[in-house]
C-alpha cells in the first residue's frame, strides 16, 4: 500500500528517468543533458496553455452558476471542448492592427507578456521533486519576474495609439507596482521561517504534523496568506482589482486594440498569472505539496484550484474599486500590515508557543484597529469634481 | 560535456553583442519610447551576464529594480512629457562628432591599459562561491554602515521626489 | 570554469560605459539622459562583479558594492524624473538646451 502510493507520487519523475534512460542507451553524455531540459521545458510549454484553457472553462462555468445560468455546454460533454473551439475561432479571426500604430511594438507586446508568465512556471514546485529548475533563489525570481509583466503592457498600451489603451496601461502600471511592494514584504514572513529562498526549501520546511504542518495555522502565516492573495489578486488585475481593464470606463484597456491570436497570447498569460500565483500562494502557505494520504501533485493541484475558486468566487460576487481606494488599499493598509506582520514574525521566532499566540492576536488586532481608525480619517467624506476644463 | 561548455562561452558573446547593440539603440534611436524599451533589453542582457558570472541573487536583484522599477518609472516620465504620436523633434545636439572622437580616443586608452595589466586572476577565487546566506551575513555584519547610509538616502529620497513632484496646491 | 578572459568583460564594459558617456553628452532629452546614466552604472556594477568573481577571494564584497550602486541609481532615476516632471510642469520642455533660463 505504502509503495504504491509512493509510485504514485513519484509517476512523473519516474517516467522522465525512463525516457532519459532510454535516450542515454544511444545518444552522448551532453545530449542527454539538452534532452532532460527539453523535456521539461516541453511539459511547461504545453502545461501553461492547457491550464489555461480549461481555466477560462471554469471560469465561466462558475461565474455561470453564480449567476444561475448553466456556462458553455454545447461543445462536447459539459461543453468541455469549448475552450478547443474558442482557440479556433481566435486563429481564424483577422488580425487587426491600427493605422497609425507603433507595428514593431505593438507585434512585440503580446509575445513578450507570455514569456514571463511561462518562465514562471520553472520555479513552482508541482510535487515532490517535480520543481522543473531547483534554483536556491526560487522565489526572487518569481518576484523578478513577475515584475517583468508590467512592460509588455506598457508596450502594448503605447503602441496602440488609442487614448482607452494609454489610460489602461497607465492604470495597469500604477496598480502593479503599488501591489507588488505589499506582495513581496507578504513574503517575506516565510522566507524568514524557512531559512531559504528556494521554493522546494519553503515547502519542506512545512513538512510534519501529518502534512498538515503548513504556514497558514500561525497567525503571521494567515495574514501573509492573506494578503499576498490579495495582492495575487490585483496583480493578474481580476476583479475587483480590474480597473486597467475596466469594460464600463476604458473598453478594454492596454488590449483594446488587440485582436485573433495576439489578444488571445493577451488572455492567455492573465490566466497563466492568475494559475502561478495561486500555485505559489499554495506552496508558500498552504504547504505545497505536502499533505495527508494523497499523492504530493494533487495536493498541489488541488489547492491552487481552490485558491482560483476563490478568485472567481470574487469575480462572481464583488463590484470593482473606485481608482483612489484601490491605491489607498495598498500603501495605507496592506503595506503598514505586512511590516506589522514581519514584525510578528521575529516575534513568534523568539518566544514560547502560548506567549507568541496571545502576543501575536494583541500586536495584530492593535494594528489593524489603527489602521482602520486612521483610514476612516484620512478618507474624505464627500469628494467634489469640479467641472473646470 | 565540452561542448555544452563551447555553447556557454559562445552564448556569452552572443548576450554581450546583444547588450551592446541595444546600448546603442538606448542613445541613437529617435524615438524615447524604444530607447526606454531598448534600456530595458540591455538591463536583462545584464542580468543575464551576472547569472554567468555566478551572482544569481544580483541578477534577479537586477531585473527587479532596474526593469520592475526604473524602467518603469522613466515610461511612466515619458508618456507623462511626451504627447503621444507627437512629430519627434531633432533629439541630439552638434555636439555629436566631437563625443565619438573623443570617446574612440577614452576607449583606446582604457582598453589597453586593461589588455597591458596582468591581472591577479586566481584559481581560488574562481572557484569562491557566493550564497545569499554570505551576501545577508556581509550586508549585517561588515558592510552594516553603508547598508544604513544607504537606507537613509533612500529615505531622503522618497521624501524629497514625493516634494518635487508634488502639484502645488495654489495651481 | 566561465571561459572568458576577465579582460574580455572589462573591454566590454568599458564599450558599455563609453555608450552611456555618449548619450550623456549628445542627448538633448532629460530624459535621455537620465537613461544614458543608467547605462553607465550598469556597466561600472558589471565592472565590480567581474572582479569580485575573478580576483577576490571574498566575493561578497563586489556583490554588495554593487547592490549599493543599484539602490543609489534607482534612488537617481526617481528623484531625476521627479525634477523632470516638476520642470515640464512649468517650462513644458523637456530638451536641456531649452532650459537655459537659470531662474525657475
Amino acid at each position: 500500500m505504502q509503495n504504491l502510493l509512493s509510485s504514485i507520487d513519484m509517476i512523473f519523475v519516474t517516467a522522465k528517468a525512463w525516457v532519459l534512460s532510454l535516450l542515454a542507451l544511444f545518444l552522448p553524455k551532453w545530449l542527454i543533458i539538452l534532452a532532460s531540459i527539453t523535456i521539461s521545458g516541453v511539459v511547461i510549454l504545453c502545461l501553461g496553455p492547457v491550464i489555461m484553457m480549461y481555466l477560462t472553462l471554469l471560469e465561466r462555468k462558475l461565474i455561470g452558476r453564480i449567476q444561475n445560468r448553466y456556462g458553455p455546454n454545447r461543445v462536447g460533454k459539459w461543453g468541455l471542448l469549448q475552450p478547443i473551439a474558442d482557440g479556433i475561432k481566435m486563429f481564424t479571426k483577422e488580425d487587426i492592427v491600427p493605422a497609425n500604430a507603433d507595428k514593431i511594438v505593438h507585434l512585440l507586446a503580446p509575445i513578450a507578456i507570455v514569456v514571463p508568465a511561462l518562465m514562471i512556471f520553472l520555479v513552482v514546485p508541482f510535487g515532490k521533486s517535480m520543481t522543473a529548475v531547483n534554483l536556491n533563489i526560487g522565489l526572487l525570481y518569481f518576484i523578478a519576474v513577475s515584475s517583468i509583466t508590467i512592460l509588455p503592457i506598457f508596450m502594448g498600451s503605447w503602441a496602440s495609439r488609442n487614448k482607452y489603451s494609454l489610460l489602461g496601461g497607465m492604470r495597469t502600471a500604477a496598480q502593479m507596482i503599488s501591489y507588488e511592494i505589499p506582495m513581496t514584504l507578504a513574503v517575506v514572513p516565510a522566507i524568514m521561517m524557512s531559512q531559504s529562498l528556494s521554493t522546494n526549501a519553503i515547502v519542506l520546511s512545512q513538512a510534519g504534523g501529518c502534512g498538515l504542518n503548513w504556514f497558514i495555522f500561525t497567525p503571521w502565516g494567515i495574514v501573509g496568506f492573506i494578503i499576498f492573495f490579495l495582492c495575487a489578486t490585483a496583480e493578474c488585475n481580476r476583479p475587483p482589482f480590474d480597473l486597467p481593464e475596466a469594460e464600463s470606463e476604458l473598453v478594454a484597456g492596454f488590449h483594446t486594440e488587440y485582436s485573433g491570436m495576439k489578444f488571445a497570447l493577451f488572455y492567455m498569460a492573465e490566466y497563466m498569472n492568475a494559475f502561478t500565483l495561486c500555485g505559489i500562494a499554495a506552496t508558500l502557505f498552504l504547504g505545497g505539496w505536502q499533505g495527508p494520504f494523497l499523492p504530493s501533485w494533487v495536493w498541489f493541484f488541488g489547492k491552487t484550484f481552490v485558491l482560483i475558486c476563490v478568485m472567481i468566487w470574487f469575480r462572481g460576487t464583488f463590484p470593482r474599486f473606485r481608482v483612489d481606494h484601490l491605491m489607498g488599499f495598498a500603501w495605507k493598509f496592506l503595506l503598514p500590515l505586512t511590516l506589522v506582520n514581519i514584525l510578528l514574525t521575529a516575534l513568534w521566532q523568539f518566544t514560547s508557543n502560548l506567549v507568541a499566540w496571545i502576543g501575536s492576536i494583541l500586536v495584530l488586532g492593535i494594528s489593524l484597529w489603527t489602521l482602520v481608525k486612521l483610514n476612516r480619517t484620512f478618507v474624505p467624506e464627500k469628494r467634489h469634481y469640479p467641472l473646470e476644463s | 560535456m565540452s561542448i555544452l561548455e563551447t555553447a556557454a562561452q559562445f552564448g556569452t558573446y552572443a548576450v554581450m553583442a546583444g547588450v551592446l547593440i541595444f546600448a546603442l539603440g538606448v542613445v541613437t534611436l529617435r524615438n524615447l519610447f524604444h530607447c526606454a524599451l531598448c534600456l530595458a533589453a540591455a538591463l536583462i542582457g545584464t542580468a543575464v551576464l551576472y547569472v554567468v558570472l555566478r551572482a544569481e541573487y544580483l541578477a534577479a536583484i537586477q531585473i527587479l529594480l532596474y526593469v520592475g522599477a526604473v524602467v518603469t518609472l522613466v515610461i511612466f516620465a515619458i508618456m507623462l512629457t511626451e504627447h503621444i504620436a507627437q512629430k519627434t523633434v531633432r533629439q541630439n545636439n552638434s555636439q555629436s562628432p566631437l563625443a565619438i572622437v573623443g570617446l574612440l580616443g577614452f576607449v583606446a586608452l582604457l582598453a589597453g591599459v586593461i589588455l597591458k595589466t596582468p591581472w591577479p586572476v586566481t584559481q581560488a577565487a574562481l572557484k569562491a562561491k557566493v550564497s545569499v546566506m554570505g551576501l545577508g551575513e556581509a550586508l549585517m555584519g561588515a558592510y552594516v554602515f553603508p547598508f544604513e547610509v544607504i537606507s537613509i538616502i533612500l529615505i531622503a529620497a522618497l521624501i524629497g521626489t514625493v516634494v518635487i513632484a508634488k502639484k502645488d496646491d495654489a495651481q | 570554469m566561465i571561459g572568458i578572459p576577465l579582460s574580455h568583460i572589462l573591454i566590454f564594459s568599458l564599450i558599455l560605459f563609453a555608450i552611456g558617456v555618449y548619450g550623456a553628452l549628445v542627448r538633448r532629452n532629460i530624459i535621455g539622459i537620465l537613461i544614458s546614466i543608467e547605462l553607465m552604472l550598469n556597466a561600472a556594477n558589471i565592472n565590480l562583479i567581474a572582479f569580485s568573481k575573478y580576483t577576490s577571494l571574498s566575493p561578497e564584497t563586489g556583490q554588495i558594492f554593487a547592490l549599493f550602486v543599484m539602490a543609489i541609481a534607482a534612488t537617481a532615476a526617481a528623484v531625476g524624473l521627479a525634477i523632470v516632471l516638476a520642470l515640464y510642469r512649468v517650462r513644458k520642455t523637456v530638451q536641456a538646451d531649452e532650459v537655459n533660463l537659470l531662474k525657475w
